[in-house]
């Protein structure tokens, strides 16, 4: 692995070298590192480009780190990696795609995950996508992520963008059954002329499931900002849905939430706001002896920290 | 040391202008001077012209002979003026412990902050790690201001009316914390108040009425003056405090 790739993987990862328990490093379209545990298995797909991981009934404090990345310029390639968690089981999984395109032609990847979450299995899914290199060539990534959660299941997902990534279009699909629950923390930045588009749809299908879907971004330079979060509550449920988004230079971006009850039981909420960072926020900072700019940079570092 | 010399602000409403303070002359040099008056008399405004928040239309301010007139904000906070905020500012996903960093100018270790925080009378370990927003009350926030501004530690401190938003019994506290800070503080402690107990600790108070210096001496010779005034806010609440 070279010096690029490293920093790649570091960025997306937190990786300075191969992580401990299993793991997938797929690297300019091959695979570059696989490990697998006693109670976590990874196969290479047969029909389409992608892996199977499949992770056995009851396994407790174990992590899977599947990054992606890509330092070839002009490489484009749509990946499957399907989760399967066993009942009862507690992992982390750590993905993330870095993209360095120092050339002309535009590099892509597009990921299409897919959580099936066992019956009462917990699950933290981390996920960074991180974009660098100084050529005109495009960094382009649309994750897919569809996420199925069974009986008293729970998965917490972290989505981290902010450097870098040209264009991106991420849709989340997630269905609940009963009991279960979803969180999904959103940060997001961009800067320069990119683009983001993420579009969440959660099905809220069991009885006494909930979902908060939290999202916070920020927009600097020209960079344009898409947000779309529906909910259906389909039974007795709970959900909530929030876009919080800093506004700066001639940036835009629009919310649209959705949230939809078809059962009496269902208990939805969406909250949206817009705006510049407060005048008063960059006073009470300079006056503690920041400078603008400073005091600038520490409030989107807080808020999306 | 903190002159004002000729201060004025006026601003323009659209259609005349409206003076808002006008030729206010002023030197700080005690260790606690309490600024008081009317509302609507120019007090914050004062405050924040000192802070440089608002530049004023006329006149010079000088800090230890230098004239600041035209240094921004954060020239003077870097030069030695620090200023709580009557309406403390919320912050989201900045946490009491940044703040507190950022207000020191270095990564702050927890238990440093946390000694700030319990001069202030607040419980450190519930609030180090909870972010400055809505979630906090007016009377927290209010604390976490006053202690980012204890920690700079500055040759001036400006507190624009610490007791605004705060219930009776938090109140009691707060007088605890000005006593405390007025026996450690190194430099001058400049407040704008309308309480009794704040300006009885005071070493000279500075009455601002109608945009002007209208008094100045020690609380001796000030507050009799205002609580004997005929025209006084309610002359049932006056009576009992003689």
């Amino acid at each position: 692995m070279d010096k690029i790739e490293k920093t790649l993987l570091e960025a997306v990862a937190d990786l300075h070298n191969v992580p401990e328990g299993a793991y997938n490093i797929r690297a300019n379209g091959e695979l570059s590192g696989r490990a697998t545990t006693a109670n976590i298995d990874i196969v290479t797909k047969t029909d389409k480009s992608g892996i199977d991981i499949r992770i056995k009934p009851g396994t407790k404090n174990e992590s899977v780190h599947i990054p992606v990345i890509i330092s070839q310029s002009g490489l484009t390639e749509l990946v499957y990696n399907d989760f399967f968690i066993g009942d009862d089981a507690d992992v982390t999984i750590v993905a993330g795609c870095g993209i360095h395109n120092s050339g002309d032609d535009e590099s892509r990847h597009d990921g299409v995950h897919s959580f099936f979450v066992g019956k009462n299995a917990r699950v933290r899914y981390v996920e960074k996508h991180y974009g660098d290199g100084d050529g005109n060539g495009k960094r382009v990534m649309n994750p897919h992520t569809v996420i199925v959660l069974e009986e008293g299941a729970s998965m917490e997902l972290e989505t981290t963008q902010i450097k870098g990534v040209d264009s991106t279009s991420r849709v989340t699909n997630a269905t609940l059954a009963d009991g279960a629950s979803l969180v999904i923390r959103e940060k997001l930045m961009t800067h320069g002329d990119q683009f983001a588009e993420t579009d969440f749809t959660v099905d809220l299908n069991g009885e006494d499931c909930s979902a908060n879907v939290i999202s916070r971004s920020v927009a600097k330079d020209r960079s344009k900002q898409r947000f779309l979060s529906r909910i259906n509550g389909n039974n007795r449920c709970a959900g909530h849905t929030e876009c919080d988004a800093i506004l700066m230079d001639d940036a835009s971006v629009c919310a649209i939430p959705e949230i939809t009850a078809n059962h009496l039981e269902a208990s939805l909420i969406h909250e949206a706001a817009i705006g510049k960072i407060a005048g008063e926020q960059l006073t009470k900072l300079m006056t503690l002896g920041l400078t603008e700019q400073e005091a600038e940079e520490q409030i989107v570092n807080g808020f999306l920290k | 040391m903190l002159e004002l010399k000729h201060i004025g602000y006026s601003v323009f409403d659209g259609e005349k202008t409206i003076e808002i303070l006008h030729d206010i002359n002023l030197t700080i040099d005690e260790r606690f001077v309490a600024i008081t008056g009317p509302n609507g008399g120019g007090k914050s405004t004062l405050a924040k012209i000192i802070a440089g928040i608002l530049t004023p239309t006329s006149g010079t301010i000088l800090l230890d002979g230098e004239d600041i007139t035209e240094l921004s904000i954060t020239e003077r906070a870097q030069k030695g003026i620090s200023f709580a905020f009557q309406q403390p500012v919320r912050f989201k996903g900045i946490t009491v412990h940044d703040l507190l960093s950022l207000a020191a100018g270095k990564n702050m270790s927890v238990s440093e902050a946390c000694s700030y925080l319990s001069e202030v009378g607040l419980c450190a370990k519930d609030y180090i790690n909870r972010e400055v927003n809505a979630s906090l009350s007016g009377g927290e926030l209010k604390r976490i201001e006053i202690a980012t501004v204890m920690i700079r530690g500055t040759k001036l401190s400006v507190f624009d009316e610490p007791e605004a938003g705060i219930d009776l019994w938090s109140f009691q506290n707060l007088i605890q914390v000005f006593e405390n800070m007025d026996k450690k503080l190194g430099g001058s402690i400049l407040i704008i108040s309308h309480q009794e107990r704040i300006l009885k600790i005071a070493d000279i108070i500075v009455v601002v009425a109608n945009g002007t210096v209208t008094d100045t001496g020690t609380p001796e010779e000030i507050l009799p003056k205002m609580l004997g005034q005929n025209n006084g806010p309610c002359s049932a609440l006056t009576d009992k405090l003689k």
